[in-house]
């Protein structure tokens, strides 16, 4: 837990500037596939993250780059990951939707809308059953609440007391969904079904994610099962860089700007002398500098080894003939 | 000499398993009092920590094995039916399976997925009686389909100790098989057996079929020289064992509980050709294409591949060259 307003700064800057210069990479094509950008909701991945422990685990989503870098792993590497090269967190295996540290806790981004929370359910629970003093952070957004898998997550984990805070990322939209088309009754009221505590912050103030996260991890860590906490945001950008050729009309000019006013970088950034806010300003390009540099300097992964890792086991799977 | 029956093989696999290695742990519905008849004891022997009843939320535990495994365990889950499988196969094709990959090897899954009585139960009716081995062997995670009791517990104890995850399918038509067994032993993945040595035609048989081939090939012996193969892991297939077999004899017929359309018995046929000039045109005997097993017996045994069709079928091939 850190209550150090500058290396929270740091954080959500370090995830702004990421994304920023992640969506530069698509542009350029060095990035194929594109990223969901997270722009507007570094708050959250960087106010939950600064409440945890490094040995605590995390699961991210498909739009999971603040997630995995907010946990502390090495954006050089996530850069490399994105840009598909061997250096890769994932030697070039897994991209954007997919980067994964277990070095530092983070088991995943998961593609698929609420599936991760029943994986970091068994893992903390795992991990706790061999006496490992540690809680679990999984996130998901809006659009995951409707789920049926991640609801049975929500019952095992209350049930058998699996000290797991499910983050809600309430960005008002799944895709081009509201809420207001999706969701019956709340998102709070889901957790309250199934006996969890629920808290319902602001996600663009980084201090109160952090502090919701902080006393609901004191719980867990006391003893007590799941929490959830909701978090209001709002996505400045596409809900994929493919809306950057293709517009598509579902959020009004408006609701936008209104939106984009709130920015948490501008929020943390407020919270430090000028001078301290510029110097990290300055350190964090110089880290991305040299991550692109890293990254665009990696070499691809050998096609021939395409397949490697599928098998654990080490069996190999049959290409050609016979 | 000490007669063992197939759910006993599976239930002294587990017992066995869980005492050599503290990781391993159980999962599933009503699996403390043993609904199914394979867990048996276990609860009393290795306690609650060790033998979980799950609520009825077969996503959720399936992933939780998936995370549980990530984390170091070797997690064994019971399914109370076959079809339950197609409600998990987003968690263990989408997310087990792929996360060795995905990760570029940072993690393993050591999960075991075990199915006792699947296929026909005879009177379940349309979603109680799937077989569907060949989906997994399709998406490459590795698939066992024991026939007697001797693999069963083989097999099974090989799956929980392999690090990737592994679907282990008890046939309902074998679970009531006994045999004399002397040593019970890890029975290695991807190794098939011959079951019957013969000269004249190789008969692939999965599972609980592997008896039916066997008794055809016993009523068969004044004519035919039939030599019976059980592939006994379905991925991977232990190509060259039967290539190995079909290349002595020349002439394949397959004999698979799965719809004909892309089912493991394709694959095994497309193989072959690809590695073996026979002396006949291979054939397959199988469910129907889309088979849905109907509920009356006589319809249910119908759809199922029978003793009369691969008769006919090894009785063809050796007509036809
Ligand atoms: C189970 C599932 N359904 C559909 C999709 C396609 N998809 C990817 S992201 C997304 C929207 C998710 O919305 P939300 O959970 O609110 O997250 P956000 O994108 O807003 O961060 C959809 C529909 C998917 N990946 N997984
Ligand atoms: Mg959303």
């Amino acid at each position: 837990m850190t209550h150090d307003p500058v290396r929270l700064y740091r954080t959500v800057r370090l995830i702004r500037r990421f994304e920023e210069r992640a969506i530069e990479l698509v542009r350029a094509g060095e990035i194929v596939g594109g990223i969901h950008p997270y722009l507007g909701q570094e708050g959250i991945a960087a106010g939950v993250c600064a409440a945890l422990r490094d040995g605590d685990l995390v699961t991210g989503t498909h739009r999971g780059h603040g997630h995995v870098l907010g946990k502390g792993a090495d954006p050089a590497r996530m850069l490399a990951e994105l840009c598909g090269r061997v250096t890769g967190l994932n030697r070039g295996r897994g991209g954007s939707m997919h980067a994964a540290d277990f070095g530092v806790g983070v088991l995943g981004a998961n593609a698929i809308v609420g599936a991760a929370g029943a994986i970091l359910t068994g893992a903390v629970w795992a991990r706790r059953r061999r006496g490992d003093d540690l809680v679990g952070a999984t996130f998901f957004g809006d659009g995951a609440v409707n789920e049926g898998m991640l609801l049975e997550a929500f019952n095992l984990a209350a049930l058998w007391r699996v000290p797991v805070l499910f983050v809600c990322e309430n960005n008002g939209y799944a895709t081009t969904m509201p809420v207001a088309g999706a969701v019956a009754g709340t998102i709070a009221g889901r957790a309250a079904a199934f006996g969890m505590p629920a808290t319902v912050v602001d996600g663009q103030d980084p201090e109160q994610v952090r502090d919701a996260t902080a006393a609901a991890v004191a719980r867990m860590r006391a003893g007590g099962g799941p929490e959830l906490v909701e978090a209001h945001t709002y996505r400045f950008d596409a809900h994929h860089t493919f809306e950057h050729a293709v517009r598509l009309e579902y959020r009004p000019p408006d609701e936008v700007a209104a939106g984009r006013s709130r920015d948490p970088v501008d929020i943390q950034g407020a919270r430090l002398p000028p001078a301290a806010r510029a110097a990290v300003d300055a350190e964090v390009e110089a880290t991305l500098a040299a991550a692109v540099a890293y990254a665009l300097a990696s070499p691809p992964p050998d096609p021939a080894a395409a397949l490697e890792h599928l098998y654990a086991s080490g069996l190999t799977a049959r290409t050609g003939g016979g | 000499m000490p007669r063992l029956s197939y759910r006993r093989a599976l239930t002294r696999a587990l017992a066995d398993e869980m005492t050599r290695d503290e990781s391993v742990f159980l999962l599933g519905e009503d699996i403390r009092v043993a609904a199914a008849n394979v867990t048996s004891g276990l609860l009393k022997r290795f306690g609650p920590e060790r033998v979980l009843d799950t609520p009825l939320s077969e996503q959720a535990f399936t992933s939780f094995a998936t995370g549980a495994a990530l984390a170091g365990l070797r997690p064994v889950l019971e399914f109370q039916i076959p079809s339950l499988l197609f409600l998990v196969f987003e968690q263990i094709v989408n997310h087990a399976h792929k996360f060795p990959l995905m990760t570029g090897g940072q993690c393993a899954v050591p999960v075991t997925y075990l199915v006792p009585g699947s296929g026909s139960r005879t009177g379940w009716a349309g979603q109680h009686s799937d077989h569907p081995y060949s989906l997994f062997a399709h998406v490459g995670v590795t698939t066992v389909v024991p026939a007697t009791p001797a693999d069963a517990y083989g097999l099974l104890v090989s799956a929980i100790r392999c690090d990737d995850p592994v679907v282990v399918f008890a046939p309902a038509g074998a679970l009531d098989v006994r045999a004399d067994v002397v040593d019970l032993a890890p029975v290695p993945l991807g190794r098939g057996v011959v079951r019957r040595p013969g000269t004249d035609v190789t008969v692939v048989a999965v599972g609980h079929l592997v008896h039916d081939a066997l008794a055809v090939a016993d009523e068969l012996a004044d004519q035919v020289s039939v030599e019976v193969f059980d592939p006994r892991t379905l991925y991977p297939v232990d190509w060259d064992g039967l290539v190995g077999s079909v290349s002595r004899t020349g002439r394949l017929v397959v004999v698979d509980d799965s719809n004909r359309s892309c089912g493991i018995a394709g694959e095994i046929i497309a193989t072959v050709v690809e590695r073996v000039r026979l002396l006949a045109p291979p054939r397959r005997v199988t469910r129907p294409d889309g088979a849905v097993l109907p509920f009356a017996p006589a319809l249910d045994r119908a759809v199922q591949p029978g003793r009369d069709q691969l008769t006919a079928a090894i009785q063809l091939t050796m007509k036809d060259g």
